[in-house]
């Protein structure tokens, strides 16, 4: 084992809050040649970042090595001097961070950060410098690089911050490079472009690369060797093919489950046994819509422009029936949101028509539409489960609030029973609804936001990303949570995703957006199995799939 | 450009400003026909004379217009104390009154921001609760309290600091009047002495009014200073392995000065019109002492002057502030 780069044995962090001690990495052992591309893979709380930082030591204040040993190039680094370790720092291991844009620093022109990460551990005038620093640039195939070594991070896309970041990172050819969730928050075609340009890069230069990630498909498709954790713990480590064939661990075999991929079904995500307390279901039957009524929602000719600019959306029609269920999916940038939020009537359109159940909506200002009847027809779930909660208001009163605004209740018992009614359905604990929302997980938030959703009996909802801040297994639960709520109340779901495997299970027709337009629409599996525009096929593609044979066995 | 227009659009407020003052004086109590009366015993046709010499028989909408018209044209009206022109009484007196700001401004800056810093780099430290009990001192001590113990202490026991008698020595001959501001006059003269003359007179008052806007400034610069220490683009920095004075500096600090802009800007001109007291222990003819002056004589123009001349100034300085934002922060445009 001499010839490994990197060893970690039985490495222990702890961190020390407020309500104590807390061991967020509780011994973990791997090692890594000189080289190598490791997937370290889990969920929020597995303390995978945290071993991250622990290895490079830029862990919090708060955040201590409590045991174990990190060894580098055969030294033993866990105990050396803070001011030794700065000269390890970038020039012999870097990384490259989640929210590539707040990792840069905003005043200052990302030329000159490159320039500083280079002069800090070369002995070169400023010039110099600053010439190396336009090479990284090219190397890092950002367009135009003269012009952006004066450009602020602000003036840059996320995929453009991201490879201004790796150019950082490898300015002073480290051997190790640390990569902590590079790409989430990305587009599929940029997360592709950014992933392939780093292990291109890496392999060039003969790095180590640790890739930490929730994604099981983005670490199987980049990575030789994956490692799995989960609360501190490492529970597998495998070759990815190996590791989506037979899963060895509970928790993984429910990690892998729980990824959706392009052929799994809803029921397939959260194994029997874990379903929890829903109450069977009770499915109408979806009678085809008698003829000459007409569709739930139906939109014509919209468009949107923001101030003098392009139009953000442009010439989008469509219509969804009841208890029909349309994925509409585009990368960043392409109108998704503002589509949504205008179908909803949170903000005007600019023309353009929309009609609920044959009656147009779209003339009635978003400001005056709280006053209308079709308010609580047409509810919302938000994409942050988080910030869309009053941080004020108990789970009781968030779930409460529609129904004293729209449907007219008043504070009593009736109203509380209507509640712990909409949270039984959505399987909230009743014990929890007297919890803030900072005292509840991610999945209980989401969970509330959907029960308020659904609290005044919709017809329609749009839910805006909803599963997008949540980690697997916890999408996986509220996917089928979704899926069920829809087929008892028969309602109509305008899903917006980025994510083409979640659409593909969730929706019966897909829209596919690009800068405001539609490009393709269709049936959703007919229509991702075989697409008929490049743009599609490229976004298709970019997905990173696990083998779709392989995770079929796995379940 | 876009400073210009921020300059008009700012112009409003200035006009509200003036006629709000201008009724506000007129609401307040105290005639001023009787103040300036030539004596206590004077009769109510000299009362009534005087009245109808400052116009002050005419209803108030029609003063108003009076006022407005002279504003307009520059003529700030004269002042009854004094027997001058108001304008020239505030152009003698504001340069005093800001030579006075700027130094203890500069002085509460440059002792405020290291303080903050040191303070946000070891939080709960000693440092950090030595300069946060500075900070609590500095600002319950009222300024006549602390300017009475720096004149106590450094001209009555240790006889370091001149007597505290105005700007200059009386006996002592004045630069040519160039800025006003007698340290750059005195500069411009080559008179090092007349300099450190005026400096020594200068240092206690300035140290005063610093004191007590020191806790303001160096709390906000530990708050956006443990800010931007724990912020992902430090963390960048470290990761890089920058030297640790560049971290701080370059990385941190220079992001954190931004809300501390602002401060300084509000301080500036809180400073500048409430330094009263301090004008006040060290005989310093500042304008705000002679508005005060003004006010308790009910001697209108000069009051109603005052707060123009405030108004216009906090405008100023906040369009400074805005602009040095602009420099600061580019992602900032003034607009």
């Amino acid at each position: 084992m001499t010839s490994s780069l990197l060893e970690l044995n039985d490495l222990h962090v702890t961190f020390s809050t407020r309500r104590g001690l807390v061991e967020a990495v509780r011994g973990v052992t791997f090692s890594l040649g000189a080289g190598e591309m490791l997937g370290l893979v889990g969920e929020s709380g597995s303390g995978k970042s945290v071993t991250g930082f622990a290895i490079t030591r830029l862990l919090d204040a708060a955040g201590r090595i409590t045991a174990g040993q990190i060894r580098f190039r055969g030294q033993e680094i866990t105990r050396i001097a803070g001011s030794d370790f700065r000269h390890l720092h970038g020039a012999a291991m870097a990384m490259i961070f989640q929210n590539p844009r707040g990792a840069l620093n905003p005043i200052r022109a990302v030329g000159d950060q490159i320039a500083d990460a280079i002069t800090a551990h070369k002995r070169m005038s400023r010039d110099q410098a600053r010439a190396q620093a336009l090479e990284l640039l090219r190397a890092v195939q950002i367009r135009d690089p003269e012009k952006r070594m004066a450009a602020y991070p602000h003036e840059l896309s996320g995929g453009m911050c991201q490879r201004v970041m790796i150019a950082m990172a490898i300015s002073c050819n480290p051997a190790l490079l640390i990569a902590d969730e590079p790409t989430t928050g990305l587009d599929v075609t940029t997360q592709k472009i950014v992933m392939d340009l780093l292990t291109g890069i890496a392999a060039e230069r003969g790095m180590a690369t640790i890739l930490i990630t929730h994604d099981l498909g983005l670490a199987a498709r980049y990575c030789r060797r994956v490692v799995v954790m989960e609360q501190g713990r490492l529970v597998e480590e495998a070759e990815p093919k190996k590791l989506f064939r037979a899963p060895q661990h509970a928790y993984t075999k429910r990690l892998v489950a729980a990824s959706p991929t392009a052929t799994s079904r809803i029921a397939d995500l959260v194994p029997k046994e874990e379903m929890g307390r829903a109450i069977p279901i009770k499915i109408t039957p979806r009678s085809p819509p008698p003829p000459g009524r007409p569709p739930l929602l139906e939109v014509q000719r919209l468009v949107k422009r923001f101030d003098q600019g392009a139009a953000a959306v442009a010439d989008f029609s469509m219509m969804i029936n009841a208890g029909e269920s349309v994925g509409l999916v585009g990368e960043s940038g392409s109108g998704k949101s503002t589509t949504s939020r205008i179908i909803c009537r949170l903000i005007d359109a600019s023309e353009g028509e929309i009609a609920f159940e044959g009656q147009s909506i779209g003339h009635i200002p978003a400001r005056d539409f709280h006053r209308s009847p079709f308010r609580k027809d047409i509810q919302i779930v938000f994409q942050d489960p988080t910030d869309s909660l009053n941080p004020r208001y108990t789970a009781l009163d968030c779930i409460a609030h529609p129904l004293l605004r729209l449907a007219g209740m008043r504070p009593g018992d009736a109203l509380r029973q209507r509640v712990e009614e909409c949270a039984q359905r959505v399987g909230l604990g009743i014990e929890l609804l007297t919890r803030f929302p900072h005292q509840l997980s991610g999945g209980q938030k989401a969970r509330v936001g959907i029960a308020r959703a659904i609290a005044c009996r919709p017809r329609l909802l749009v839910l805006d990303e909803p599963t997008a801040a949540l980690d697997v297994s916890v999408q996986a639960v509220v996917l089928q949570l979704l899926d069920r709520l829809r087929r008892e109340d028969d309602l109509a779901f305008l899903f917006v995703s980025h994510d083409l495997n979640v659409v593909r299970m969730m929706c019966d027709r897909t829209i596919v957006l690009q800068n405001g337009h539609i490009v393709e629409q269709g049936e959703s599996r007919a229509m991702f199995d075989n697409p008929q525009t490049a743009y599609t096929r490229e976004l298709v593609e970019a997905v990173p799939h696990i083998e779709p044979k392989l995770a079929v066995s796995a379940t | 450009m876009r400073a210009g227009r921020r300059f008009l659009s700012s112009l409003p407020a200035l006009f509200g400003v003036l006629v709000f003052t201008f009724l506000l004086m007129r609401v307040l109590p105290g005639d001023p026909a009787v103040f300036f009366a030539s004596g206590p015993n004077s009769g109510k046709e000299e009362i009534e004379a005087i009245r109808k010499q400052m116009g002050l028989d005419k209803p108030v909408p029609e003063q108003l217009m009076f006022y407005l018209y002279d504003v307009g044209s520059g003529n700030l009206g004269r002042s009854m104390m004094t027997g001058q022109l108001v304008t020239k009484d505030l152009r003698e007196r504001l340069p005093a009154s800001l030579e006075l700001t700027f130094t203890a401004l500069l002085i509460a800056l440059v002792s405020a921001v290291p303080l903050g810093v040191f303070a946000a780099l070891r939080p709960g430290s000693l440092i950090d609760h030595g300069v946060r009990f500075f900070c609590a001192l500095g600002v319950c001590v009222p300024t006549f309290v602390s300017g009475l113990l720096l004149i106590y202490v450094f001209y009555y026991l240790l006889g370091l600091a001149p007597d505290p008698s105005g700007r200059v020595d009386i006996f002592a001959s004045l630069p040519p009047r160039r800025t006003g501001f007698l340290l750059i006059d005195f500069l411009l003269a080559g008179d090092f002495d007349g300099w450190r003359a005026a400096f020594r007179q200068l240092i206690l008052p300035a140290l005063t009014m610093a004191l007590f806007v020191v806790a303001p400034l160096a709390r906000i610069t530990r708050a956006s200073m443990l800010v931007s220490l724990g912020s992902d683009f430090v963390r960048t920095a470290r990761s890089v392995g920058l030297p640790w004075w560049k971290v701080v500096v370059t990385y941190a600090l220079r992001n954190a000065i931004l809300p501390v802009i602002t401060i300084a800007g509000i301080v500036f001109s809180t400073m500048l019109g409430a330094n009263v007291l301090v004008e006040k222990v060290f005989s310093w003819p500042g304008v705000a002492s002679y508005a005060l002056d003004a006010l308790l004589s009910s001697d209108y123009a000069p009051v109603q002057g005052f707060v123009l001349l405030m108004a216009t100034v906090f405008v100023i300085v906040n369009l400074l502030v805005d602009i040095l934002y602009g420099i600061a922060d580019p992602r900032v445009t003034i607009g």
